[in-house]
């Protein structure tokens, strides 16, 4: 087979849709205007061109257009979210809730917080990768602002019980926000319907372009407000300012339009092609355990751990033609694996041993047969190097073995 | 992260997979490393009784392509050494060796104890006393 390149890391960003791109491309030369231009046509046309955006945006997540503000992505979202929302309700209280397996975006924006005065409470999460909603419903407390749970997590793919967490929030009025950057234009994703205020989301996750995103904030019922994190011209309603990013966000709107009308059919297809592989891996190998619910998940995500096998040496075996991710964190200093497992409750080797898989719009069924041959070689060759695999095929428990911790 | 070709030539031909009978008097065997770091390294050396050099080598590895290839340079190099030889061999030759970045450095020190441990217990097995040598941690 010839040299070849497979993209199994949509989740880390996905390509651009070629559509995207041919709709971009008039906003670089032809149209240069600044959409805040308001006195001459070059501005009325960016402006248009961003209006026009934001309905085709609005519309796949069924919210009104007034309701989307754009910003740089959904790191910036949700950090315009969270601390614009602790500076906003300060007065109300300063208690947030969220979970252990949030987005850096989040913990980190909470930790900030936490800096800053706030209080936060970081839920656990079942085996499942879920989180127990009488533990959430118990954690909410007078001074209780906000709930942050996202819709879907990036690295197990499991979807959260939004309508039941929205539930909640409303019967103690609290306002709930969510990081559903994994979520939308992949699966229906409908804040109102489920009492979403506040949600973060980003182009470069639904084959559109990176360095544009967007939070939805509810305009009623309630009506929300969030501080400005970013200062300047005041634009988009005060609540983020900066030039916007017309061709950026233009091929956001289109990602926004393609997503709407072919959503269900990607999400049949890849998910036909995310069982075969699953089901293949763990015919051909022994000791392969799925990571997360099986049922509560994304269409286009499978984790897996391949036991015995260190996830970062296995993706070495073929990394040259196919690109996934691993838990297992060797690359950095801290050497710990992905916390996101670990608060599965997997054990610090299984979660070294996980790769996450994660399919796109342009993947095919020859990429998976591909990739389906080159994990079972690749798993195979490293557990020939295996010195644990091979105390485990002896029948040695490796859990009364003294290992020098280092 | 790049690694270096020598990296990718030990991790894609790894030298001397493999076991050692490590109930024979001539075998020593070091298991370093823990599956909740995700490396653990086990080098086994064969010593030749009569002249005391080490005649073979093995290694099985649990980690990332620098713990690999660290363990199957390691093995390269054992061979035709002797103990005394073996013992002076420094992680920092094995990171030159491989041109292993810093965040990779943990993994020639594990290969490095690897060594030093099978030694231990090559020594220990033979009833050769290391104490004055002082190389070897409380033998």
């Amino acid at each position: 087979m010839n040299k070849r390149h497979i993209y199994l890391d949509n989740n880390a960003t996905t390509p651009c849709d070629p559509r995207v791109v041919e709709t971009m491309v008039p906003y670089f030369y032809e149209h240069p205007g600044n959409a805040a231009s308001r006195n001459h046509p070059f501005g009325w046309v960016a402006e248009e061109a961003v209006d026009y955006a934001r309905e085709q945006i609005a519309n796949l997540i069924e919210v009104d257009p007034k309701e989307i503000i754009f910003t740089s992505g959904a790191t910036e979202s949700d950090n315009l979210a969270l601390k614009g929302v602790f500076e906003m309700y300060s007065r109300k209280g300063n208690h947030i809730i969220t979970a252990k397996t949030e987005h850096k975006a989040v913990l980190d924006s909470c930790q900030k917080i936490e800096k800053m005065g706030g209080e936060v409470t970081y839920l656990d999460v079942d085996r499942e990768g879920r989180i127990n909603l009488k533990e959430l419903e118990a954690a909410i407390k007078e001074n209780t602002i906000l709930v942050s749970i996202m819709w879907a997590n990036n690295e197990t793919g499991v979807i959260q019980p939004m309508k039941e967490i929205g539930e909640i929030c409303r019967k103690h009025g609290v306002l709930f926000m969510s990081d559903a950057t994994q979520a939308v234009g992949k699966i229906p994703v409908k804040p109102k319907e489920v009492g979403i205020h506040l949600m973060s989301f980003s182009a470069h996750k639904m084959y559109g372009p990176k360095g544009v995103g967007a939070l939805f904030v509810n305009r009623k019922g309630p009506r929300v407000k969030v501080t400005a994190q970013i200062d300047g011209g005041g634009h988009e309603r005060g609540m983020r300012s900066g030039t916007l990013n017309v061709p950026g966000i233009v091929g956001f709107g289109k990602a926004a339009e393609i997503a709407k009308k072919e959503m269900a059919q990607d999400a049949e297809r890849v998910s036909k092609l995310r069982d075969k592989l699953e089901k293949a891996l763990m015919a051909n190998l022994e000791e392969v355990y799925l990571n997360g619910s099986k049922e509560h998940r994304m269409p286009n995500v499978t984790n897996l751990s391949f036991k015995h096998v260190e996830g970062e040496g296995l993706m070495m075996t073929f990394n040259q033609e196919i690109a996934v991710s691993s838990g297992s964190a060797c690359t950095s200093a801290s050497l710990e694996p992905s916390y996101v497992l670990v608060a599965l409750g997997l054990g610090d080797d299984l979660a070294h041993s996980s790769i996450r898989f994660s399919l796109g719009r342009f993947t095919t069924d020859e990429e998976i047969d591909f990739a389906i041959e080159a994990l079972t070689k690749g798993v195979s060759h490293m557990r020939d190097l295996s010195p644990i695999w091979e105390m485990y095929k002896e029948g040695i428990d490796l859990e009364s073995i003294e290992w020098s911790e280092h | 992260m790049a690694y270096s070709n020598k990296v990718l030539d030990h991790f894609k031909n790894p030298r001397n997979v493999g076991t050692l009978d490590k109930s024979s008097k001539n075998v020593g065997t070091g298991l370093v490393g823990a599956p909740e770091c995700g490396d653990v390294m086990r080098l086994q050396i064969e010593v030749d009784q009569s002249s005391g050099m080490i005649k073979d080598a093995k290694f099985k590895t649990f980690g990332c392509g620098s713990a690999i290839a660290s363990s199957s340079l390691a093995t390269e190099w054992l061979k035709g050494k002797s103990i005394d030889e073996a013992l002076s061999i420094d992680n920092m030759e094995i990171v030159e060796e491989l041109a292993l970045p810093p965040v990779k450095i943990h993994c020639s020190v594990l290969a490095e104890d690897a060594i030093k441990s099978a030694i231990k217990d090559y020594q220990e097995k033979n009833g050769i006393n290391t104490e004055n040598e002082g190389s070897v941690e409380g033998a």
